[in-house]
């Protein structure tokens, strides 16, 4: 865990709240429903979960802070501290790994300035970032457009076909 | 992700890709109604709700999110007036390898997911429906988000559509990046906002005990646009388009080795592997034959190039006759893939050629599934992961001649002693890889 200065929770916006006061909407039945949108929502605001983050939703939800951990630690797409600006998640999955994704994952790494590194990351922890804040590099399980292999998402878009020749130039255009 | 699906082969019958396959398709209401969109709906309001049921029970129509369920019968448990709220859930959470379908109907045809939605809400009393969609999607989630405010402008869901009396709300919930969710108990705990343990059966089904313990339908996105379809041709018209048992047509998503992957959609039952591969997908690469073809998601059993199956088949006088069928002939539906010992399921095809090492392709799937393990029964959550260390040290060094025995022994030990189907799902990679490519095992071993 990163040292924690401030907390999240201390910066949270009258629009902020609104939003998810909206999210638990949607689940007229059962408000810990809107556990999972609810974290979304902090981590899409603040780029990470911090215990702060955690304490806030359990609260808003009627629940108990560990109710909420346990959702941070289980999936694998929350984390508790800092990841880069740009997340680039290459699929590591058969098809991927057929198409050269284990190559293309070490030019992405090779092109941000991270060491090439292999394992998942998970429970809660970032994926390796460059010191800029800039960039991370992961590997992910299938991201389903396994006809265009290799794939990448980045940031929110999704990259296929994707050439080791190519990678250089497709991080500059990110930078 | 190519916007225009490649023009459609001869022996392809497009009806869920239809649309996304004209040119200047868009995800907008008005270009879907411009296209018939919402008509079967408007159809379906004048038809009673159990005449709907027994629609989708005569088309024959089994869901196409891997387990191959009979969606009609599904269905018909959940009592129409039980006094129960009821839910239905549509499972977007498309995350077995080699399966991307569900990806073109959510990005670029969302308004055919809501019209399936609608109908099939009307057929079994569903008031509160959550599309979920799993968080590697994050563009089609805004999209299906639009697509529902659209709907809803138009009345054709929310409070009393199209002057019917019937209402609807439907919510996207997005997922994490857990594969497990897309079984579908996970699904509902994670929905409930619990961390996503598939539930102990029985009950088996969510149509008895679902969301909130209330009955609720648990579809796959394919499936549900499959409703609307059926209401279009009737129920009759679109069994026929299939084979027995295995109604109208099925998307088929193909990876791996060959000339052309992508998405195409046939008929149930006609298409061979030898068709798929050779004549639609234009063959293998240059100078290489075919070795090995998962035919439905890398749960499904591998099959292998040089097999050939044994099988007893009803003659012309209606006696059981023996016949030899070859690797390359065995039809792509769920009944001969069953009888070849292995399965359609998702009808993701990853296909492999000679260049490939089966124990290399097993231990990328033995990587997958040890990640993907949720942890709730040790069988599982051990296994995945032993299995996946003996497949890596066969092949980075340190492995002992009896660790084939052992991967199968480990394998044996999953499938059939885990709460969800997830056990089967890891196992069936390993021992069918082991039982058709022994040598290969043998050889990285020794």
């Amino acid at each position: 865990m990163i040292e924690m200065t401030t907390r999240q929770a201390d910066q949270i916006t009258p629009e902020f709240e609104e939003e998810a006061d909206e999210l638990i909407s949607h689940y007229p039945v059962s408000k810990r429903s809107a556990s999972l949108p609810l974290l979304h929502h902090w981590q899409n605001h603040f780029g990470f979960v911090d215990d702060s983050g955690v304490e806030w939703i359990a609260t808003k939800l009627d629940l108990t802070p560990i109710n909420i951990l346990e959702l941070v630690t289980f999936y694998p797409w929350f984390r508790r501290e800092a990841a880069g600006k740009v997340i680039i998640r290459v699929c590591r999955t058969l098809a991927c790994a057929m198409a050269g994704s284990y190559e293309v994952k070490e030019k992405f790494c090779e092109a941000v300035g991270l060491a090439p590194h292999s394992e998942h990351h998970g429970f809660g922890t970032a994926p390796p970032t460059t010191p800029d804040g800039k960039f991370s590099v992961e590997f992910v399980e299938c991201l389903a457009s396994c006809g265009g292999a290799p794939v990448a998402l980045i940031g929110d878009d999704l990259f296929e076909n994707i050439k080791t020749s190519d990678v250089a130039s497709l991080v500059t255009n990110l930078k | 992700m190519p916007t225009l699906l490649p023009t459609p082969h001869p022996k392809e019958r497009r009806i869920i890709f239809e649309n996304i396959s004209k040119p200047g398709y868009a995800p907008d209401i008005e270009t879907y109604l411009a296209h018939g969109g919402y008509e079967s709906l408007k159809k379906a309001l004048t038809m009673k709700p159990g005449e709907i049921v027994d629609a989708v029970k005569a088309a024959n129509l089994r869901g196409r999110g891997g387990a191959g369920f009979p969606c009609g019968t599904k269905w018909s448990f959940i009592k129409y007036d039980d006094g129960k709220d009821h839910y239905i859930v549509v499972n977007g959470d498309e995350s077995e390898p080699g399966t991307f379908k569900d990806r073109y109907i959510l990005h670029q045809d969302p308004h055919q997911l809501i019209e399936g939605l609608a109908i099939s809400a009307f057929a079994t009393n569903t008031h509160l429906a959550y599309i979920y969609i799993r968080c590697e999607f994050p563009h089609a989630a805004r999209i299906v988000w639009n697509a529902i405010k659209e709907a809803r402008s138009k009345g054709f869901i929310g409070k009393n559509i199209l002057g019917s009396g019937f209402d609807l709300d439907v919510y996207v919930h997005q997922g994490a990046g857990a594969y497990i969710c897309g079984e579908e108990t996970s699904l509902l705990e994670s929905l409930e906002g619990k961390r996503p343990y598939p539930r102990i059966k029985p009950p088996y089904f969510p149509a008895v005990l679902g969301l909130y313990m209330k009955p609720t339908i648990v579809n796959n996105v394919e499936t549900i646009c499959h409703v609307k379809h059926i209401i279009r041709l009737g129920a009759a018209e679109y069994a026929k388009m299939g084979s027995p048992g295995d109604g109208g047509t099925r998307t088929m998503c193909v990876s791996g080795d060959v000339v052309r992957p992508g998405i195409y959609e046939f008929p149930c039952g006609a298409v061979t592997v030898r068709d798929l591969i050779f004549d639609i997908c234009g063959g293998l690469k240059p100078g290489r034959t075919l070795k090995a073809l998962i035919p439905g998601g890398s749960s499904a059993k591998v099959m292998r190039a040089d097999e050939v199956y044994k099988l007893k088949i009803k003659g012309p006088d209606g006696a059981m006759v023996d016949k030899d069928l070859p690797m390359l002939d065995v039809v792509l539906d769920a009944s001969t893939l069953q009888a070849v010992g292995t399965m359609v399921g998702s009808a993701g095809v990853i296909v492999m050629d000679d260049s490939r090492d089966m124990v290399w392709a097993l231990n990328n799937l033995n990587q997958f599934y040890a990640h993907e393990s949720c942890g709730q029964c040790t069988p599982c959550r051990e296994g995945s992961l032993w299995m996946s260390k003996l497949t890596t040290r066969m092949l980075d060094g340190g492995a002992r001649a009896d660790d084939p025995t052992n991967l199968k022994s480990i394998a044996d030990n999953i499938a059939g002693r885990t709460i969800c189907a997830f056990g089967e799902a890891c196992s069936w990679p390993t021992q069918s890889f082991l039982a058709k490519f022994p040598e290969e095992f043998k050889k990285s071993a020794g």
